[in-house]
Parts: structure tokens; C-alpha cells; sequence
């Protein structure tokens, strides 16, 4: 089993943030490992994708890579008709995004300003994994999780569940 | 009957936390411009000086209406509009 050199910043949230934020992002480790894997498969293009979970639960449960239609090195957007066909699938079994991850990979995992500004989903965890440092190969990589409400980016702990 | 339109999570604070609002007209717009009226400021997020905000996604009964005329693709009772904000970034 290849070991991963995985740099998780390790945040405490301590300021006020929305009711609904608990500052934390629980994840699978199969689903950290398929977020990397995604990542290093597509670089130097940005990857992306989510991970659903039951309505209102918080809790991710389906891992689902989505194709980057922009196919760009410093851009992604959800392919529109594989999107909506993302979004039947959840509404049918009463599923929403709880988590939206993409890849930085020239930059870190830190939101940019057009990450910030394009934001649409105030439930979810916006997951940034940076292959700048290692690119398509096995290496340091950056995983890093945030809350992006209004404009506002609030970094979170991550709580990796083997 | 008249035209369902389906809201994200997003755009909810426009409609009082809704998730579906219902509105008449024979065009997108014109179902858009009805439902503004009960629900101010949604519009806006939709539309952007006459033309669809470029990432918004909007559906017509599963048609993307790019394809169908944008603002103007048609609409009837009965139909389900779905507005799905792009999930997009750099």
C-alpha cells in the first residue's frame, strides 16, 4: 500500500460562524484517497467532483468525480448536463452535495477570488487539493476543507474516518 | 396549474425559503418577470442586463434553454423549470 504524504491542516475554528457550520469536515479516507487520485490523474488540468449525502444529514456518503468542462489548468466548471443529471439523481433519492472538491495545481489549496465568487452551494465543504508540489506523481499533496457563505471563507478542521 | 419553478438553496432568502414557486407565462421571462413580483430581487440573480447570468443553468422540462431560446423559450402549464447555479471555479 503506497503511503500518501498527506498534509491535512489541522484548524480550529473558533470564531462565529453560521448556525449550521460546525467547523469540521468528516470524511472517509477512501474518499481523501479518490479526491488526490483525481487530482494527480488530471494534472496539470484542475479536477472536480463531490461527494453527496442525505439531505440536511452533513454526512458524505457518494463519491462522484464530475468531468471539468473547461478542461483547464486554472479553471473548472461542472459539465451543465451532467450537473443536472447529477441533480435529478439527488433529488430522486433525497440526496444533496455536501461536499465539492477541486484541484489547485499550480497554486494552493486556498479558495480564489473566482472560487469565492462563484460559490453556490451554502451547505456544502468546499475541498481544495493542491498538486502543485508533486503534480501527477506521488508526493506531498494539500488537502484542505472550507465554508464559503456570503462571500466569506472560513477554513476547517478535517476528521479523517478510516 | 401553471409553471413550477424550482429554486437552489442559494436563491431561497428571494423566496422565503421555498424551494418552488409557481408563476404564469408563455416565456421563461415572462414566468420570471410573474414571480418577481411576489418574490422581489430573484430575478436579478437569474438575469443579467436581458440575457440569462452566464452561470446559471436553467431548464425547461429537462432542456437546457440555451437551446431553446433562453429567455425566450417557451413555457406551459404544467411545466417544471429547474434553475441549478453552475458549480464553477478556478
Amino acid at each position: 500500500m503506497n503511503q500518501i504524504d498527506l498534509t491535512v491542516r489541522m484548524y480550529r475554528v473558533r470564531w462565529c460562524i453560521a448556525p449550521n457550520v460546525t467547523g469540521v469536515l468528516k470524511i472517509a479516507r477512501e474518499h481523501v484517497d479518490a479526491m488526490i487520485a483525481h487530482a494527480r490523474e488530471d494534472h496539470p488540468d484542475e479536477a472536480c467532483g463531490v461527494i453527496v449525502g442525505a439531505e440536511g444529514s452533513d454526512v458524505s456518503t457518494r463519491f462522484v468525480r464530475m468531468i471539468n468542462a473547461d478542461r483547464s489548468p486554472t479553471f473548472f466548471r461542472f459539465d451543465p448536463q451532467e450537473q443536472f443529471e447529477l441533480y435529478k439523481a439527488m433529488s430522486a433519492a433525497g440526496e444533496e452535495i455536501v461536499v465539492v472538491y477541486h484541484s489547485h495545481t499550480s497554486t494552493e489549496a486556498y479558495p480564489s477570488r473566482t472560487d469565492v465568487s462563484l460559490a453556490s452551494e451554502p451547505q456544502a465543504h468546499y475541498v481544495l487539493v493542491s498538486t502543485a508540489e508533486s503534480g501527477a506523481s506521488e508526493g506531498p499533496v494539500s488537502v484542505r476543507s472550507y465554508r464559503i457563505l456570503d462571500g466569506v471563507v472560513t477554513e476547517e478542521e478535517i476528521d479523517v474516518t478510516e | 396549474m401553471s409553471v413550477e419553478v424550482r429554486i437552489p438553496t442559494i436563491l431561497r432568502t428571494f423566496t422565503g425559503g421555498a424551494k418552488a414557486v409557481h408563476g404564469n407565462g408563455a416565456t421563461l421571462e415572462q414566468v420570471l418577470d410573474d414571480i418577481e413580483a411576489r418574490n422581489p430581487g430573484l430575478k436579478g440573480r437569474i438575469v443579467d442586463s436581458e440575457a440569462l447570468r452566464r452561470f446559471v443553468n436553467v431548464y425547461v422540462n429537462d432542456e437546457d434553454v440555451r437551446f431553446s431560446g433562453g429567455l425566450n423559450a417557451p413555457t406551459a402549464d404544467g411545466d417544471v423549470v429547474v434553475v441549478l447555479p453552475a458549480v464553477a471555479g478556478g
